[in-house]
């Protein structure tokens, strides 16, 4: 317990301030209270993969690291897509999750919004539309803020997370 | 194994792992593999191929594991009546792969589980997407099909069915718990939700790129695969990249099973209830991805390989710079060691949870990491070291024990292990040319098989037409293991399966296919 104690001290706080955009320079506090006035309370996101390779999701957990700590600026991710905000989806959307992500958009409460991460979400990407790959997730959902990159580096999820904020309610 | 009491007509394989190939009867395909299996040998893969447009029919390929590297058997099959003899009774994990040769090709196994495992309903029961004249313009609406798990009655029994969507940030799977109380008699796996047909994406790709969709087989091992895929091809083209390409190679793959051990120790405290191991091993983890952004210009390395060599050099100052970041890695995660083996609440949750007894292991065919925690020495960059890891002399590590507890302190050693390989990489990188121009490749098969850290990775090419590929199979080490989880969690409470499910981290993606 000492050891542990001490280790937590030694390293102490290493979350880094947010890379926010020029309209949005402001501190965090800014984009806190952003958030409050918006959903008033945290922005909650629900994960889903469609068909990814699984190198985004190795990406959307370094989000959850302590240099960007996205649970310190009021965003965190939720178990049911019955409690978020926000799905994020991932994966060229595979013929055999294109259900699933349909009634995951549909079990999701308005307001709502939907990112879709990567290129594949974007467009397929690399492994396109075909017999199994239903392509891009706006092919299967409305889709708010695309984010390419394979994968996308943490700064990219945040700015575009960031970009939903910015979106007017529906 | 000795082959000589088969007579079997065997051709090596070039290439820079040893292989060797044998064109077998359905009858003498069981005797070898029998013999194999007894010999301590174990499967590795199965795969089919459509030959109608070449020698005709089909071809079976079943790729065996022994002590001399991969023996390769291939059973023709005539089109009109595709079938071949099953090997699930002699290795458990053939089950599932025959199941998909079924389902993307239409070979069937003459006995066994007939249900389908890769095809779900997105494309119909009589249609085979790998057959070379399946079109796939013509995609018909999808029908529900049912799927018939395995029903477990009894006084008080009852099922729990979770996913495809999970609740965490995971890839897409279903699981079938059959319980009593909380305690579990059985789980079925369902997969293939992320089946978005690579296999067949591959014959639209260009022999010289083919790299980049096999690096995104799994993501987590795209240095694995991409390597795996170069060293097919390389194979067929007779050449051997220059020696500052294999070294890089090396880093390259060292540093990604450096980056998932990290994640995957912190995971597995927090699952545990640490979340300050968490905390402490995700931002190591972090470290090491920027430092690959400074060093490579990327925090993934999933386009860092091309065939011939390497694409992203290192300067003199990153190679000083990543090499001054080894020993206070190698002190942190020593002291992260001795917290995770000090405190008594997480070792309680490790130790004797999800046991794979070795003989288990053996028989099943666990392998990889995991297979190494349940005393399955394999390790292809030991048993067959393909440069530069000849050069390198890699200690394999392993435990007897088969627990959660025995593939964290595997996990803990390879990450130490890794770093030792890191520095004499670092130290030691030869200089010279990143990339060598490909003779043409000769018209047969390459294979190409590296330790990635879930386990070996192969990678079976062929050279088509035009500049394309013919037909490229990746293997993923996780078509073995994940039937083995199913034992693994038997007799463990409900509340353990993430742990355990965890502690093996097998990829979705890579077996989904």
């Amino acid at each position: 317990m000492l050891r542990t104690l001490k280790q937590i001290t030694r390293i102490g706080i290493i979350s880094e301030p947010v890379p926010l955009t020029a309209a949005e320079r402001g501190e965090r506090d800014a984009l806190q209270q952003k958030i409050r006035r918006i959903y008033g309370r945290a922005l909650c996101i629900r994960h889903v993969d469609a068909g990814s390779c699984n190198g985004c999701e190795l990406e959307i957990h370094a989000l959850n690291n302590p240099y960007y700590n996205l649970e310190g600026l009021g965003i965190k991710f939720v178990a049911s897509p019955r409690h978020a905000d926000l799905l994020l989806v991932t994966g060229p959307v595979s013929r055999h999750m294109q259900d699933a992500l349909r009634r995951t958009y549909e079990a999701t409460p308005e307001p709502k919004w939907v990112i879709a991460l990567g290129d594949c979400g974007c467009n397929g990407g690399l492994f396109g539309c075909s017999y199994a790959s239903a392509g891009a997730v706006a092919d299967v959902i409305p889709v708010d803020v695309t984010v390419p990159g394979c994968p996308p580096t943490p700064g990219a999820i945040l700015s575009g997370i960031l970009a939903v904020l910015d979106k007017p309610r529906p | 194994m000795d082959c000589m009491p088969f007579a079997l007509d065997l051709e090596t394989l070039p290439g820079a792992v040893p292989v060797r190939r044998a064109v077998v009867s359905s009858d003498k395909l069981r005797s070898v593999c029998t013999a194999v299996h007894e010999s301590g040998g174990l499967l590795h893969a199965l795969w089919g191929c459509d030959e109608r447009d070449r020698k005709g029919g089909y071809l079976l390929r079943v790729a065996l594991q022994d002590a001399a590297g991969l023996l390769l058997l291939e059973l023709p099959m005539n089109a009109a009546q595709p079938c071949f003899p099953t090997l699930a009774d002699i290795f458990p994990a053939a089950e599932r792969m025959q199941r998909a040769v079924y389902d993307l090709l239409g070979l069937r196994a003459q006995e066994g589980d007939t249900r389908p495992w890769l095809r779900h309903a997105s494309w119909p029961a009589d249609c085979f997407p790998l057959r070379r004249d399946y079109d796939d313009r013509g995609i018909r609406a999808a029908q529900n099909e049912s799927y018939r798990f395995v029903r477990v009655t009894g006084d008080g029994v009852h099922e729990i069915a979770v996913g495809p969507v999970h609740a965490g940030t995971i890839e897409p799977g279903h699981f079938r718990f059959s319980v009593v109380g909380e305690k579990v008699l059985r789980l079925e796996e369902r997969l293939g939700y992320t089946h978005k047909g690579i296999e067949k994406r591959f014959e639209t790709q260009p022999l010289m790129q083919g790299q980049r969709l096999a690096a995104r087989v799994s993501g987590d091992s795209a240095v694995a695969f991409s390597w795996a895929y170069c060293m097919a091809l390389e194979g067929l083209c007779g050449i051997t990249p220059p020696p500052r390409a294999l070294w890089l190679r090396a880093l390259c793959l060292e540093r990604e099973r450096i980056a998932n051990h990290l994640g995957d120790l912190g995971a597995l405290g927090n699952d545990a209830g640490f979340a300050v191991g968490l905390a402490q091993f995700s931002r190591l983890k972090e470290d090491l991805l920027r430092a690959n952004q400074r060093a490579f210009g990327t925090r993934y390395l999933m386009d860092a390989l091309a065939p011939g060599g390497i694409r992203c050099n290192l300067d003199e100052a990153n190679r000083r710079d990543l090499l001054a970041t080894v020993p206070p890695l190698v002190a942190e995660i020593s002291t992260l060691h001795e917290i995770y083996d000090d405190h008594a609440g997480l070792q309680d949750r490790f130790t004797g949870t999800g046991r794979v007894e070795p003989a288990l292991a053996r028989k099943l065919g666990l392998i990889g990491l995991a297979g190494r925690a349940s005393g399955q020495s394999w390790d292809i960059r030991c048993d067959h070291a393909y440069a530069p890891y000849d050069k390198l002399a890699v200690r394999m590590q392993g435990r007897l024990q088969g627990d959660v507890a025995a593939r964290v302190a595997v996990r803990f050693e390879e990450t130490l292990e890794s770093l030792r390989l890191c520095q004499m990489l670092l130290e030691n990188l030869p200089g010279g040319e990143l990339q060598l121009s490909l003779p043409p490749p000769a018209k047969r098969l390459g294979i190409g098989w590296i330790e990635g850290w879930r386990g070996p990775v192969l990678i079976a090419l062929e050279p088509g037409e035009d500049g394309l590929i013919r037909r490229c199979h990746p293997h993923d080490p996780s078509w073995q293991n994940w039937p083995v989880i199913e034992h693994a969690v038997m007799g463990n409470i409900v509340a353990d399966f993430p742990l355990i499910n965890k502690s093996f981290n097998l990829s979705y993606s890579g077996q989904d296919l």
